[in-house]
């Protein structure tokens, strides 16, 4: 027997009983028996016989593949720890940049120095070990311009939506490249400091207003009434 | 400031305690939740004249390195009052019944949050009590759980507390500051409603297993009612903010 017992789509609480019986265990559940709890504040959700919660709040757990935006907090001999928002330190090794390989005799802070903003990739991590990074691939390395937003890394799904449906209407009406690392840390550059702004703005609204209904709208007319220019526009003026 | 003197009686004789209540009834709560920008997640609790905010970090990394364990994140635990809490000053040194009241109210803490999820780090928490006025290490809890839930920590359910005592010869709930001081008996209990466990039972005085049976049901049963309000202040914090941004929509649309 399978009952769905929390109203789907609604805030529930830590504790709170979800669904009773054979469902699949998302993300923030656990079952007593046959009762399925929520683990955290957030929304619940139904997906098929999967239930899940999704957290309104809640720090960065690195996962292997994610990308994120760090800071250079030390150089080091053979590599840079770097800070991710997450609750280890993450290691960048001077072998994961691109380049020549073998040993080199310069100084690592020429490349990134201290307070340096970095997008990479998590190439390693478990549970004993602290998230190894890579910035080698397309678009990962140093950033010397833009705009970068912090925000809770539990509002980063909904920041992106169902299929990208959020992160491209942002992309697309402010006429900025946004990119979104999974530690809540979100590029933004703009053709302006006026896109740039908007684009902030927007993203702030997302983290604010996750869990409310009719968002993309909402925000699609916020980016509307502040007269910047998106891309559609651009072309037409072009 | 002088002691509040002791009252010529804790019970009137139509059964109505010094602050008006009946034996079975609480102190008006007010719950809060996230009031503290800088913290992960934070609380405030304002229980009878007690007022009690709490603050959460984490899970962050462990320093000193070498508290970290390695399957599971340490929680750690400060209870505090603050010199101006009391008529008199206190010192504003860790007491022996801080770090005692810091160490059960960790103790009841730790049975619901979900600490192996995030090995080798800290989870802190600060409960710093700004005015006291009795029972506020149940009220320590009560809002200590909400702040933890409010960083979104996860974790297996809200943990309420509540106390109860003796005073005339009666089982009262939730006692206050001076009838904790004058009565005869106290009895903090912490609860977990869904397991039904009872992560924190302290007592003070002498109570009689007759005594000790029906306080622990008034107990569990004032828990159950705290429990319901920890939840509803969780949830309004969001429904607020739901409530105002679908609204300015609909007025929008009628614009």
């Amino acid at each position: 027997m399978m009952v769905i017992v929390a109203e789907p789509k609604q805030v529930v609480a830590p504790g709170e009983l979800l669904a009773e019986g054979d469902h699949v265990l998302g993300d923030n559940s656990f079952k007593v028996g046959t009762r399925i709890f929520s683990a955290c504040i957030g929304i619940f959700e139904v997906d098929g016989t999967r239930v899940t919660v999704v957290p309104l709040k809640g720090g960065y757990f690195p996962r292997v593949g994610d990308l994120v935006g760090g800071r250079i907090v030390d150089v080091g001999l053979s590599g840079w720890t770097v800070d991710i928002r997450a609750p280890y330190e993450a290691m960048l090794p001077a072998s994961e940049t691109p380049g020549p390989r073998g040993p080199r005799r310069r100084d690592l802070s020429e490349s990134f120095d201290v307070g340096d903003m970095v997008l990479s990739q998590v190439l390693a991590f478990d549970r004993t070990r602290d998230p190894l990074l890579t910035v080698k691939g397309p678009g990962l390395g140093k950033i010397s311009n833009g705009r970068a937003v912090e925000i809770s890394a539990a509002k980063i799904p909904r920041l992106i939506g169902r299929k990208g449906s959020m992160i491209s209407m942002l992309k697309r009406e402010t006429g900025c490249q946004i990119t979104v690392g999974q530690n809540g840390v979100v590029m933004v550059w703009g053709k302006s400091p006026e896109n740039e702004r908007v684009a902030v703005e927007a993203i702030y609204m997302v983290e604010r207003e996750a869990h409310t209904r009719g968002l993309t709208d909402r925000i699609r007319e916020m980016i509307a009434k502040s007269n910047v220019v998106g891309e559609v526009a651009r072309t037409q003026t072009a | 400031m002088p002691e509040p003197k002791q009252p010529e009686k804790l019970i009137d004789d139509k059964g109505i305690r010094i602050d008006g209540r009946r034996l079975d009834q609480l102190r008006p709560i007010k719950l809060e939740v996230g009031i503290l920008d800088k913290a992960d997640g934070s609380a405030y609790i304002e229980q009878g004249k007690n007022k009690i905010l709490v603050g959460v970090y984490g899970p962050r990394e462990a320093h000193p390195k070498h508290i970290a364990l390695p399957d599971r994140a340490v929680l750690r635990c400060r209870y505090r009052m603050a010199p101006f809490s009391v008529d008199e000053r206190k010192n504003p040194a860790p007491s022996r019944r801080e770090m005692e009241l810091s160490k059960v109210i960790r103790e009841s803490l730790e049975s619901v949050v979900l600490t192996d999820l995030y090995p080798r780090t800290t989870i802190d928490v600060f409960i710093e009590v700004l005015q006291s006025d009795g029972g506020s290490r149940c009220a320590g809890i009560t809002a200590a759980s909400l702040a933890l839930a409010d960083a979104g920590i996860p974790m297996r359910e809200l943990v309420a507390a509540c106390a109860v005592g003796k005073i005339q010869g009666h089982m009262a709930l939730d006692l206050s500051d001076a009838e904790d001081k004058y009565g005869e008996a106290d009895l903090p209990v912490a609860w977990v409603p869904n397991a039904n466990l009872v992560t924190l039972l302290q007592m003070d005085g002498i109570l009689t297993p007759n005594e000790f049976e029906k306080g622990l049901t008034m107990a569990l049963d004032a828990c159950k009612t705290i429990h319901g309000m920890q939840q509803e202040a969780l949830k309004k914090k969001y429904l607020v903010i739901k409530e105002v941004a679908e609204e300015r929509e609909e007025t929008e649309v009628v614009a």
